[in-house]
């Protein structure tokens, strides 16, 4: 690969000096560079620049705008602006409020368009052209697995924003990502006792599962932890992606015997098939002798917002709520509501979250070096960052922590006041092998791009 | 038996949209010629009337309590809408109907789109190629699309059916089925109705009225209708704006089903495409029934006994009746010769 | 336009191809001299001129053109993943299968003509993209996307996790990781992948000023200008038309191959509407029926998708703070609306002003200003048709 660089360099360099001495000039120090490139991207001026990579056109648009917002905050923070929010409450912590390694935290954003090729163009564009030496965002699992297999070939890290299919540091594991969101296996193992000590062990659920990777995700986790508990699936019915009108999906249910419907559904798929589905009345049958219920798996404040009235004691998980009462996320909440004027959600928390952490590592290491960052960042235990004591496994790369169960609130008290945290499910219950998801992180990459 | 008449039902709410969808753009086509990628955009901007009457109703007086503080250390805001403090009960009842009350709006509000829309750009395109006219409906779709997310955000805004309208009807007791086997949402039950009724009023419209005579007339042979000496222009404006308000009346009531965002016009706009197609280009009553074949041959498909023989059905089935219908109708089910072969 | 001489044609394709290799050099002032970005140049240039041939010579707008990219970035990414990571085999095989399908489909599609082929082509290509997302996920991975994965451990139990590469294995190639593509020792990221994917773009662009100039060609074109009257000559069509068809698919694989060699990942939303859309409007902005048109209307539309969006506000402060503080925040907050989020915006806009001002895209708009050009040069103005 340095050959192949050194080849092309030269060439351009010939053609550069044909063209005059001032477009070489630019490239005769570009050759410099990349002869003192020990990896990818080092950085070697004054700044240190990270690239966000988020959707900021089609339906997750709000979500990627929100972790924008998240990520500008943290960089603010980072270079010692601002109240510092998390900072503060954040240990063990190795941050001096400086920027990272004496450098000045610089960022560079993308759209991902929620399209794997346009986020993978996005990325690239931000490691090839600005040179950015992590990248992070992301609103959807095919696209954050899209591009952790990217920055894993280019030698960049990638720290996963919302990503929540099991895959992500399942079976497409890479040894330059990191997950800080929960995942469907976590949600199963928190939702499911509480929905069979509401609803109770007898209950007969059907599911409705969006036909992709992470619905089929989620869908078997909810039905491997409800089963165990007593409850019996009647039947899975996938739907296609984006379908709008979900009513002919939903009339079979009525007349199927089940007493529980189970969506897993995410973003406008989700908004839609819940409203239909109490459009249906299926929230005021009696079935079997009991209520009829329905599920969210997954469901965040901005969803909330987009169903309304449907939403109101609806069961499902979160990966944290910005009326948490813990030191670290008042400060987060505080730090956040005074440069924006209302809370962030999730999407916010964990991208805000993922920033701090990749920072911090480096200045444990003491280099921006994938190779030192990956060894700091490997089980690295933390708190103070909104989710209580949180573990960074080593063996997938994935964050262990407590897992909210939530319920959509039935008084809402303002329009950000939507769920209700019913119970916070402790680590060692969602918990799990890590051999048990298959993947392989893969080695270290170093050379320089 | 009654999951076949449920999923019936939602196969007639369903064509109802498409139906009233596809109408509007064989109006504009039939007449004017025109193959309008904004047509969709057009929907959208129906629900966002809606959204917007709704918005306008609950438009609230904004009181800060500085008792109380947020996480963030700003005085509380208390809201209370207008309408119902000076309204009362009365306006409590504008906002609980705020949907219906909103084709008011509509109404004149898209006439004003599609007649400036037709002024401004439309009107000089009849005589460009379709893939020019193609490019700058796409074009113009998605601006409107962008100024509507920039107003309005990319989160869908949930518009709720009068009160009165919510939970199921007991369809079947009227069928002499036992209660309860065959329920279905009420507000689905009156899209369709509306659907029909709009369906009904476009096409009296243009049988009974010297008006749409000329219109139809228009349809067939525009030149010699020119000939006669009649402004066959003005017509054509008024026609793309009727176009316009089936367009956007069909988006406004929508919104119970579908909380609106400001991408779900470019969902429906192939697919109204394809039932255009199928029905036969500039063929109104195809349209209509196309629409109304699709809309229930897709709930048809979805049916879990149905997707057990052919796998993945449901999500093709749409397609594979336009490849089958064009394959053995050349012009759709109800087309005409000559229309869109060159 | 350029030429009708055979000298003036081999000065135009030597023109083009000293342009699309110096690109790196030359389109970095604008900020384009990356290499992804004229990756994506090179190939949706070619994906554009491929599909040029089809509607800009007979005038047949296919709206499904996006699964022939697919079906070949979904080939070549298999070829990486049982046979070699090779770059050659995989493109000549992914050429092949697009072909296949091209003609498969076109047979069924050029049935029917106008809006009705549209529509047929648009069906194919919709089916096979709800397909590929869902039923098919055993061949395609679905969401995720099909990718390049570690070689397999013992015997092979899923295919789309476990790779085999039979025969860089019979060849003894040691891997660590993941392989890349490569070209027989070159990887084929950045750079190397570049240059690869412009040679392609050249030898395409040969080939379509070959079938502009054929008679082949005129054939086509005659198709477009009235069907009617090429009947009653006794020539059918149809043969021609499926030629020219199968041709296009083939670019249009040969696009998507390339796809997968610089980037060893194929995903299903290749094949979506949007994406055959895009191509349409590539070339209509360009200008339909002429060489250079598509490969600039397909850069034109990506450098807006990637260099607009990546627009913030803090690169528009810096790039107006010659401006005293109100006004530079006024300009900033009207400049915001067209960049980084509101792109799309100046998509639309865009296409709405050429397709308004210029109709024959931007080549017309050249045009305009050569004749400009030689009026003001005043000795001999010419009268052109």
């Amino acid at each position: 690969m340095r050959n192949d660089k050194l080849i092309i360099n030269r060439r351009q360099l010939i053609r550069g000096a044909a063209g005059g001495a001032a477009l070489s000039v630019p490239i005769l120090h570009f050759v410099r560079e990349a002869y003192a490139e020990q990896y990818c991207n080092m950085p070697t001026g004054k700044e240190v620049v990270l690239g966000f990579n988020v959707p900021q056109t089609g339906a997750y648009a709000d979500e990627g705008a929100d972790e924008l917002r998240a990520f500008k905050l943290a960089v603010k923070h980072l270079n010692g602006e601002g109240d510092g929010g998390m900072l503060n409450t954040f240990k063990p912590s190795a941050l001096k409020g400086n920027g990272v390694l004496g450098k000045k935290v610089a960022f560079v954003t993308g759209d991902t368009q929620t399209k794997s090729d346009a986020a993978r163009a996005s990325a690239k564009r931000m490691i090839e052209k600005d040179k950015a030496i992590m990248i992070s965002g992301g609103s959807s699992s095919g696209v954050a697995i899209a591009v952790q297999s990217l920055c894993q070939d280019m030698g960049v890290i990638f720290m996963a924003g919302l990503t929540h299919s099991n895959d992500t540091t399942g079976k497409d594991k890479r040894k330059h990502g990191f997950r800080h969101f929960f995942n469907t296996e976590m949600t199963g193992a928190a939702l499911a006792p509480v929905l069979a000590k509401e609803y109770g062990t007898d209950r007969k659920a059907y599911h409705l599962t969006a036909d992709y990777t992470w619905g089929w995700s989620q869908e078997g986790s909810i039905k491997k932890y409800t089963e165990a508990l007593g409850w019996k699936t009647v039947k899975a019915v996938r739907t296609p992606l984006g379908a709008g009108d979900f009513s002919q999906y939903l009339t079979p249910v009525l007349n199927s015997g089940a007493d529980v419907l189970v969506l897993n559904h995410y973003g406008k798929d989700m908004v839609n098939s819940l409203t239909q589905a109490v459009q249906f009345g299926m929230r005021d049958k009696q079935v079997n002798g009991k209520q009829f219920q329905i599920v969210v798996p997954l469901f965040s404040r901005l969803m909330a917002q987009g169903a309304g009235e449907a939403i109101k004691g609806i069961y499902g998980s979160t990966n944290w709520n910005w009326q948490m009462t813990d030191e670290a996320s008042k400060a987060f909440v505080k730090s956040f509501g005074k440069e924006y004027g209302f809370p962030p959600s999730q999407a916010a928390q964990t991208c805000y979250v993922q920033t701090i952490l990749y920072a911090n590592a480096c200045e444990m290491a003491g280099t921006f070096a994938p190779a030192g960052v990956i060894k700091a960042l490997e089980g690295f235990k933390f708190d103070g960052l909104g989710n209580g004591p949180t573990e960074y496994r080593a063996a997938d790369h994935q964050c262990f922590k407590d897992v909210l169960v939530v319920k959509g609130k039935e008084k809402p008290a303002s329009k950000y006041d939507l769920l209700e945290v019913v119970d916070i499910t402790p680590r060692s219950k969602v918990e799990y092998e890590a051999k048990m998801l298959g993947g392989d992180l893969g080695p270290v990459n170093m050379k320089p791009c | 038996m009654d999951a076949f008449l449920l999923q019936f039902l939602n196969g007639l709410d369903k064509g109802g949209a498409y139906a009233l969808i596809a109408l509007g753009l064989t109006l504009a086509f039939g007449t004017l010629g025109i193959v309008n990628f904004a047509h969709g955009a057009l929907f959208m901007l129906g629900a966002f009337v809606a959204v917007s009457v709704n918005k306008l109703l609950t438009l609230e007086k904004v009181v800060l309590d500085p008792t109380r503080k947020t996480p963030w250390g700003e005085p509380v805001e208390i809201r209370t809408p207008y309408v119902e403090t000076w309204l009362g009960d009365f306006g409590r009842f504008l906002v609980d109907w705020s949907v219906p009350v909103s084709i008011i709006a509509v109404i004149p509000v898209m006439l004003l789109i599609g007649v400036v829309m037709e002024r401004g750009l439309i009107r000089h395109f009849y005589r460009r190629p379709h893939a020019d006219q193609i490019l700058v409906t796409f074009g113009l779709a998605i601006v409107l699309q962008e100024i509507v997310k920039h107003f309005f955000g990319a989160n869908p805004i949930p518009q709720s059916a009068p009160a009165m309208f919510a939970g199921s009807a007991d369809v079947g007791a009227l069928f002499g089925l036992p209660p309860g086997t065959l329920v279905y949402p009420w507000w689905r039950l009156i899209y369709f109705l509306f659907a029909a009724l709009v369906i009904a009023i476009v096409f009296a419209f243009l049988q009974f009225t010297t008006w749409g005579m000329v219109v139809r007339a228009g349809m067939r042979d525009r030149e010699t209708v020119g000939l006669l000496g009649i402004n066959i222009r003005r017509r054509f404006t008024t026609v793309f704006g009727i176009a316009a308000i089936v367009a956007g009346l069909a988006g406004a009531m929508y919104t119970p089903i579908l909380p609106p965002d400001y991408h779900m016009g470019m969902e429906f706009l192939v697919l109204s495409f394809v039932v255009v197609v199928v029905g036969g280009m500039g063929s109104l009553p195809g349209a209509v029934l196309a629409g109304f074949l699709l809309g229930v041959l897709q709930s048809f498909s979805s049916m879990t006994e149905v997707k057990a023989i052919l796998p993945g059905i449901d999500q093709i089935i749409i397609y594979l009746i336009a490849v089958i219908v064009l394959l053995t109708r050349p012009r759709g089910l109800l087309g005409r010769k000559g229309v869109m072969e060159d | 336009m350029f030429g009708k001489t055979a000298r003036q044609d081999w000065i135009f394709l030597a023109i083009f191809a000293a342009f699309v290799l110096s690109m790196p050099v030359t389109l970095a002032p604008i900020g384009a001299g990356y290499p992804d970005l004229l990756q994506k140049f090179a190939i949706y240039g070619l994906f554009a001129i491929g599909f040029n041939i089809l509607f800009g010579l007979t005038g047949y707008l296919s709206f499904g053109h996006a699964a022939f990219l697919g079906v070949g970035s979904y080939a070549a990414v298999w070829v990486f993943k049982l046979l070699t990571v090779n770059a050659v085999p995989a493109v000549i095989f992914a050429v092949l299968v697009a072909g296949l399908f091209a003609a498969a489909i076109g047979y069924v599609s050029l049935r029917r003509a106008g809006i009705y082929f549209s529509i047929l082509t648009l069906a194919f290509a919709q089916m096979s993209y709800n397909l590929a997302y869902s039923v098919l996920t055993p061949l395609t991975n679905g969401e995720t996307g099909l990718q390049v994965q570690l070689l397999a451990q013992g015997p092979v139990t899923d295919y789309i996790n476990q790779d085999v590469r039979i025969l860089d294995q019979w060849l003894g190639v040691k891997e660590v990781g993941v392989p890349s593509p490569s070209l027989f020792g070159i990887e084929m990221s950045g750079w190397p992948g570049f240059y690869f994917a412009a040679v392609m773009l050249i030898a395409g662009m040969f080939i379509a000023q070959r079938i502009f100039r054929s008679s082949f060609g005129m054939m086509l074109r005659a198709i477009k200008s009235n069907q009617t009257r090429l009947n009653y000559t006794g020539v059918n069509p149809r043969p021609y038309l499926l030629a020219a068809f199968v041709i296009s698919g083939m670019y249009a694989g040969l696009a998507g191959a390339l796809l997968a060699v610089i980037d060893p990942l194929a995903g299903a939303e290749r094949m979506q509407w949007t994406a055959s859309g895009e191509v349409v409007l590539m070339t209509i902005l360009g200008g339909v029926g002429t060489l250079l048109g598509p490969f600039l209307g397909a850069a034109l539309i990506k450098y807006a998708e990637n260099i607009f969006s990546a627009i913030n506000e803090k690169i528009l402060h810096a790039t107006f703070a010659w401006l005293p503080d109100g006004l530079q925040n006024a300009v900033v907050e009207i400049a915001g609306l067209f960049v980084g989020k509101g792109w799309h915006l100046t998509l639309g806009l865009l296409f709405m002003l050429i397709v308004i001002f210029l109709p024959g895209g931007l080549m017309e708009g050249f045009e305009r200003l050569m004749r400009l050009f030689r009026r003001r040069g005043g000795a001999h103005a010419e009268r052109e048709g």
